[in-house]
């Protein structure tokens, strides 16, 4: 089960410290923490950098600006639950996000500052086992969490109110 | 506690598959006074458990079980293991159906005198025509109380509907409405009426879609008549040396095998599993498999040619409210060579929940093409495209030659490639759905390609001769005289309208020729 938590409190000095650049996410020891300190997550057998690197991969696959970080943190905890049992598995995805750090240059995948810049990199690898990996899980993980639904305007499950019959099913006035 | 029947009971009539055919035929048989067993492969859940959750639904009812897939269409790079959206459960398909119940047109029975030789198409005339089923329709029509039918009202337009209508008055488009649905407007037959909640495809919580499940089986259950024993997936069916089958062998939950004798059988499994049945039952007088003299056995897969549209607009449709698919457009269904292709297509309302447009919009699309549409979801109108498609011999269910499954069966490899009159049929209808929205001011449209098949047709078709095709005009096969084939396999072609209604109608008029069959001996 994915594991969000909140953040035990680490000072400004700290986090300045440890490096975060922008909205970067922060390291600590295994944990992946967001940059307003508002969750972490930690890794349990991928490299907390991976995992880091796994988020930002996430968001430029399937960017939704009005999406906090924490939803695609939890899209991509599976890979890492999943390298807790599988050593290929691991290796895919830790060969995967190095391959793109590689790509990258000197300052890494999340380095570099431009979505465009990563998106090139990823539409390189786009049919490699990796992406497609990463990109097939995430097409569920992502949209199936019932808590991003509203961001999107979708109301789920509808039985229990009774259906729509008397809640809007044809309320459309702009026609 | 419903009749059980023995396992060695050779006077039983055994249907194999509990949808829109087996369903139907279980009951109408049962209610003759007919001994009935249906083995269906999957579990039995009502409707009370459904889900409203489209990839839970899909866990829950889906027939999941290994298939492999080739040829042309562009499921196989996406969903290689996946090539048909049915279900596996009592009820089958027609627990996870919308509802939209059409007549053929008279030309679709006569496709091959209407359309003319077309290179590539395999097709042929039914050995029915439309006069011949009517009796039949209008029997299917009341027993799925079918709205615009029998004085049973049309269903609301919900707004998805209001936006496509939009769209067909800008286009000059007549046919226009919300359908001829076997969903409820009002109660009817102890069902429920539609509560508008846009959950269809996953089961209809209310019971106010028809399915089997909730009706043709209890009610057939009632007269004594019929068992419908679940968990049972048929692997194999047995003859004797005069070539007449004697019954089938079927393994239930635990993966042990049985044989249920038969004096009768009656293959409803779906376009998938019924050739695969008949060829998986290759015997020494029958090395091709059964019934299949013909060698058409598996050939001839069609799917219809369809693909939605999705249009965007600058202010809100939620178009998930509602039922699936109460909305139609019947001006395109007339075949009309001067649009390029022959035959024709109906377009209907669809939506699909977040979870299943983003799997379904373009699949394997990403970035921010794809993820700004997906911002635009509660924007979104959509349609649904179904047209005839061209039969062709080498689109077809065939035997892996490596993978088997757990019971140790070959299993199904699906072959299908678009003829082009297919393609040429599919573009015209993207262009068409496109412009009605852009009439009504959509900012965006997204021409979506097929997703897996719903519609799975004839695999063992009905022919006037037995040199080409599997079974006649009652669905008996050619070969083997208790032998029948009962569900969309025989469709010799697929006509521009949802199978359901036509399926049930075929079923009820084999009933009653069963029922004489046997009567007089000769069964």
């Amino acid at each position: 089960m994915t594991t969000v938590y909140q953040q035990p409190g680490l000072s400004r000095r700290e986090l300045l410290k440890r490096g975060a650049i922008g909205a970067a996410l922060i390291i600590a020891g295994r944990a992946v923490i967001s940059p307003d300190r508002a969750w972490g997550l930690e890794a349990t057998s991928l490299k907390p950098d991976t995992v880091a690197t796994l988020i930002r991969m996430a968001r430029d696959t399937y960017p939704h600006d009005r999406l906090p970080d924490r939803f695609y943190a939890i899209a991509i905890k599976g890979h890492d639950t999943k390298s807790a049992e599988d050593e290929a598995y691991k290796a895919l995805i830790e060969d995967g996000v190095a391959d793109l750090d590689k790509r990258a240059g000197s300052v890494g995948y999340r380095g570099l500052g431009w979505e465009e810049e990563r998106v090139a990199i990823l539409r390189d690898i786009q049919d490699s086992k990796f992406f497609q990996t990463v990109r097939g899980d995430l097409v569920v993980s992502l949209y199936n969490q019932k808590e991003v639904w509203p961001f999107f305007g979708y109301e789920g499950e509808a039985f229990s109110k009774g259906g729509y019959i008397e809640r809007g099913f044809d309320d459309i006035e702009w026609l | 506690m419903a009749t059980q029947y023995q396992q060695d009971d050779d006077s039983v009539v055994v249907i194999i598959g509990s949808g829109a055919g087996g369903g139907t035929l279980g009951n109408e048989l049962a209610q003759k006074g007919i001994d009935v067993v249906i083995l269906e492969a999957g579990s039995r859940i009502e409707f009370e458990d459904f889900i409203n959750d489209e990839w839970d639904a899909f866990a829950q009812l889906s027939w999941l079980d290994n298939r492999t897939t080739g040829g042309g269409w562009r499921i196989t790079k996406d969903f290689p293991n996946l090539p048909a959206w049915i279900v596996k459960a009592v009820g089958g398909t027609t627990i996870h159906w919308a509802g939209a119940s059409l007549r053929f047109h008279e030309h679709e029975f006569k496709a091959l005198t209407t359309y003319g030789k077309i290179d590539g198409a395999n097709l042929l005339d039914w050995p029915i025509t439309l006069a011949d089923l009517e009796p039949y329709y209008a029997k299917a029509e009341d027993k799925m109380g079918v709205t615009r039918t029998n004085d049973i009202a049309g269903l609301p337009g919900n707004n998805n509907f209001k936006v496509f209508k939009a769209g067909a008055d800008k286009l000059g488009y007549k046919e226009c409405h919300t359908g001829r649905m076997a969903i409820n407007s009002a109660e009817r037959d102890g069902r429920n009426a539609c509560q508008q909640t846009g959950f269809c495809f996953q089961g209809c919580k209310w019971g106010a879609k028809w399915s089997t499940l909730y009706t043709e089986i209890p009610k057939g259950e009632e007269t004594g008549k019929l068992e419908v024993r679940p968990n049972s997936h048929v692997v194999k069916i047995e003859h004797d040396v005069s070539g007449k089958v004697t019954g089938v062998v079927y393994a239930d939950k635990d993966g042990n095998l049985h044989e249920q004798k038969a004096r009768v059988v009656c293959v409803a499994g779906n376009s998938i599993e019924s050739p695969r049945l008949l060829l998986n039952s290759a015997s020494t007088m029958f090395p091709d498999g059964l019934a299949n003299s013909s060698g058409q056995v598996g050939k001839n897969y069609m799917r219809h040619t369809t693909g939605s549209v999705y249009g965007v607009f600058e202010k809100p449709v939620h178009m998930y409210r509602g039922t699936t698919m109460a909305g139609i457009i019947t001006d395109e269904a007339r075949h009309d060579p001067s649009r390029g292709f022959a035959g024709g297509y109906e377009l209907e309302t669809l939506s699909l929940g977040l979870p299943f447009m983003a799997a379904f919009l373009d699949p394997g699309g990403w970035g921010r093409t794809f993820a700004s549409a997906m911002d635009s979801y509660d924007h979104m109108a959509g349609m649904w495209i179904v047209g005839e498609d061209m039969p062709q011999e080498q689109n077809a269910i065939k035997l892996h030659a490596e993978l088997k499954d757990q019971y140790g069966m070959p299993i199904p490899d699906v072959w299908f490639t678009d003829h082009a009159n297919d393609e040429a049929m599919r573009n015209h209808a993207y262009k068409q759905g496109m412009a009605l929205y852009e009439a009504v001011g959509a900012t965006r449209t997204f021409p979506t390609p097929p997703y897996p098949s719903t519609h799975n047709l004839g695999t063992n078709r009905m022919s006037e001769k037995a040199e080409d095709g599997v079974v006649n005009k009652w669905g008996q096969t050619h070969d083997i005289k208790n032998l029948f084939v009962s569900d969309g396999s025989q469709f010799t072609t697929g006509a521009a309208v949802n199978p359901t209604l036509t399926i049930v109608a075929l079923a009820i008029r084999q009933a009653d020729y069963i029922a004489q069959e046997m009567a007089a001996g000769n069964i």
